[in-house]
């Protein structure tokens, strides 16, 4: 029977499916963070239970670490409990931990790909909903909550129902000024903030066998703000060119064999989706979001929408609390919508391939007078490597902050924030209320556009500089 | 962890679809390393309007959350679950909710009770004309009722939740149960596979 990506890693990891329970899920690799953790080892403790494969875990600090000072003591002081919390957890189960400081610290979704620790085929499971981005690679990655935690820190396992298969297949070429953000956002449009709900999505189509690896982890990444639980590429030479020479990739013999069941992994020819929906890459321009969802995106040479003209009595209540909100006004244009606050990072674009498009736009330019400007590198290793190919002084020359590697300003739990008020352009993931503090407005949008946005003080291209 | 039956109280009606776990929960209350201290948080920033409806008489004794679609979207911060029993609430009545969040519900004992559209309308209707009513979550049989207003909707819960949640079931006990079946499985996977052993 023609199988699914999906499916050929589902059935490889079911341990027992006992009698009216859902299955048993083997888990390949667990990644742990300061925040969603420290309840669950707690409950570990408090049941005298063990960690089961602490080989199979690994933890780092990236939430509410600081992004400047790190040579001083942690100012935020549960903060700092937090943090000093995770390292004790991690000396006391076994667990490596990649602690501030370490070259190797950095977001989790950066570091796992970067360390080679995400394959082809894997189940990987961490407590932030982001953990899709490890999707990009042909493995099953979701996000779970603390509870979940602590039941695969215990059992290496999880008990999921098998949600549903969704293809979301892309036709077309990407056009010269259109990125991996500007095709996610596109999806999430036309899915909507519920739209996954249930379900894995598998993207396919030439548009996005066309893109990097970086790309297809940006794509991947964003699935849970369509609702989705996971989503994956099928791998191909573009994933094994990334993967080979990684320090936890597999080498010589082994290498050869893994890759022979990676080459097995794709959907067979004529598995059929629960649901399909199929977007043209053609028809896209660079995304702006305008609301409080990133469902609520239009193109940067588009008008901010008029609620009025929305289709159902929800979207258009949807859109009146969301520019009251944003404090915008129905036909604006989007380039005329000056900002304060441009953050270039994340687990959606914070890794070198996205420092270099940011750069490519700042070279040779300042940025506007009154914006701050923030880049933060989501790795301590892809800091390192853009301060070897100079980019620190290009983005410093033109006026931006360069940070140290961590969340920061895309939830603004570190004190990197917006005040009330406060608009920004922002390469992260998520625009809802108060996501980048109190009363803050955020636009998403790609490195790119930020970048050009931080030059022009208001959305712009860089065609537009 | 209790076991939980039957809910019968006062409800709240927040009539907002895609209610995500970032308002629930603001990002500054996830520093805590408990969990419990999390009420004061619940909705914090939309409870600094007076009008909001965990600010009207009553709301503080509520035992159930009646919202709109996609409740729970969003990151997967099981804080949110626990600010809302921080709170008071049992269960949460809306037509979907977001996949993590309703597995966090599960996991951490609050009922997610998914009603129709039409359900949710008329339970949003119910309450608006007499917010004092009973509502009544039933979770052996399955149903959200309004009895004053003559309202008993069916709910969607899968049996396994359901039947966590009325034994209140530790899910790692459970699963340890199979731990044999763990065992025999693990030196079936592939040697290639990453491990974190002797760094």
């Amino acid at each position: 029977m023609a199988e699914r990506l999906f499916d050929k890693i589902w059935d490889r990891h079911v341990v027992a499916t006992p009698e009216g329970e859902p299955p048993l899920l083997y888990i390949d690799m667990h990644l742990v963070h300061e925040v969603t953790s420290p309840q669950a080892f707690e409950g570990i403790e408090l049941a005298g239970r063990k960690v089961r494969r602490p080989d199979l875990t690994v933890a780092t600090m990236d939430h509410d670490v600081p992004t400047t000072g790190l040579d001083k003591p942690i100012a935020d002081e549960l903060a700092a409990k937090q943090i000093e919390r995770l390292k004790r957890n991690c000396e006391v189960h076994g667990v490596t931990l990649f602690p501030l400081g370490s070259p190797e610290q950095g977001i989790v979704h950066v570091i796992g790909p970067q360390l080679g620790l995400t394959q082809p085929g894997m189940t990987i499971v961490c407590g932030d909903s982001h953990t899709s981005t490890h999707g990009a690679f042909g493995t099953l990655a979701f996000g779970i909550g603390t509870s979940e935690v602590e039941h695969v820190l215990a059992t290496q396992t999880l008990r999921q129902v098998k949600p549903a298969a969704m293809a979301v297949t892309v036709d077309g070429e990407l056009g010269p000024e259109l990125t991996a953000k500007d095709l996610v956002l596109g999806i999430i449009r036309a899915l909507g903030t519920g739209g996954g709900v249930g379900s894995v999505i598998e993207y396919r189509g030439a548009a996005v066998r066309a893109l990097s690896m970086q790309g297809r982890m940006t794509v991947c990444n964003m699935s849970i703000e369509g609702g989705a639980r996971a989503g994956m590429i099928a791998p191909d030479d573009t994933t094994f060119a990334f993967l080979e020479g990684r320090q936890h990739s597999p080498k010589g013999r082994l290498w050869e064999q893994a890759l022979d069941d990676w080459r097995s992994l794709a959907t067979d020819d004529g598995a059929e989706f629960d649901r399909e929906i199929r977007v043209d890459a053609t028809a896209l321009r660079p995304a702006v979001t305008w609301g409080t969802n990133p469902a609520q995106s239009v193109t940067i040479d588009d008008l901010v929408p008029d609620p009025s003209s929305m289709s159902t009595p929800e979207l258009r209540e949807g859109a009146e609390r969301a520019l009251a909100y944003m404090g915008l006004t129905p036909g604006t244009a989007i380039r005329d919508i000056p900002v304060d606050t441009v953050f270039i990072g994340s687990c959606t674009n914070g890794r070198l391939e996205d420092l270099r498009a940011a750069a490519d736009v700042a070279r040779g330019r300042k940025i506007s007078s009154g914006v701050r400007a923030l880049i933060v590198p989501g790795s301590a290793r892809v800091k390192a490597e853009a301060e070897a190919e100079g980019l620190d002084r290009v983005f410093t020359d033109a006026g931006f902050e360069w940070r140290s590697a961590g969340c920061s300003m895309c939830l603004g739990m570190n004190g990197d924030i917006l005040a009330p008020g406060q608009r920004s352009a922002s390469t992260s993931n998520r625009n809802f209320e108060g996501r980048q503090g109190p009363g803050g407005r955020t636009h998403l949008v790609s490195p790119a556009v930020a970048a050009a946005t931080a030059v022009a003080g208001h959305f712009s291209l860089p065609g537009d500089l | 962890m209790p076991g939980v039956k039957r809910i019968a109280g006062r409800a709240v009606a927040l009539d907002r679809r895609d209610v995500d776990t970032d308002q629930i929960i603001p990002a500054s209350w996830l520093k805590r390393v408990e969990r419990t201290g999390f009420a004061a948080g619940l909705f914090g920033a939309w409870r600094e309007d007076p009008g909001f409806v965990l600010n009207r008489p009553g709301a503080a004794e509520a035992k159930v959350l009646v919202a709109g679609a996609n409740f729970g979207c969003g990151s997967s911060r099981e804080h949110a679950v626990w600010a809302l029993q921080d709170f008071g609430f049992q269960a949460v009545v809306a037509p979907s909710f977001g996949d993590i969040f309703r597995n966090n519900s599960v996991a951490a004992g609050l009922v997610p009770a998914r009603v129709t559209e039409e359900a949710v309308a008329r339970l949003f209707a119910a309450l608006a004309t007499d917010p004092d009513a009973e509502l009544i979550v039933d979770v052996a049989a399955r149903e959200v009722a309004i009895p004053s207003a003559g309202l008993g909707e069916p709910f969607e819960l899968a049996d396994y939740a359901q039947w966590r949640l009325l034994e209140g079931l530790d899910d790692i006990g459970l699963t340890l149960r199979h731990e044999e079946a763990v065992t025999a499985f693990e030196p079936s996977r592939p040697a290639w596979l990453p491990s974190l052993a002797g760094q």
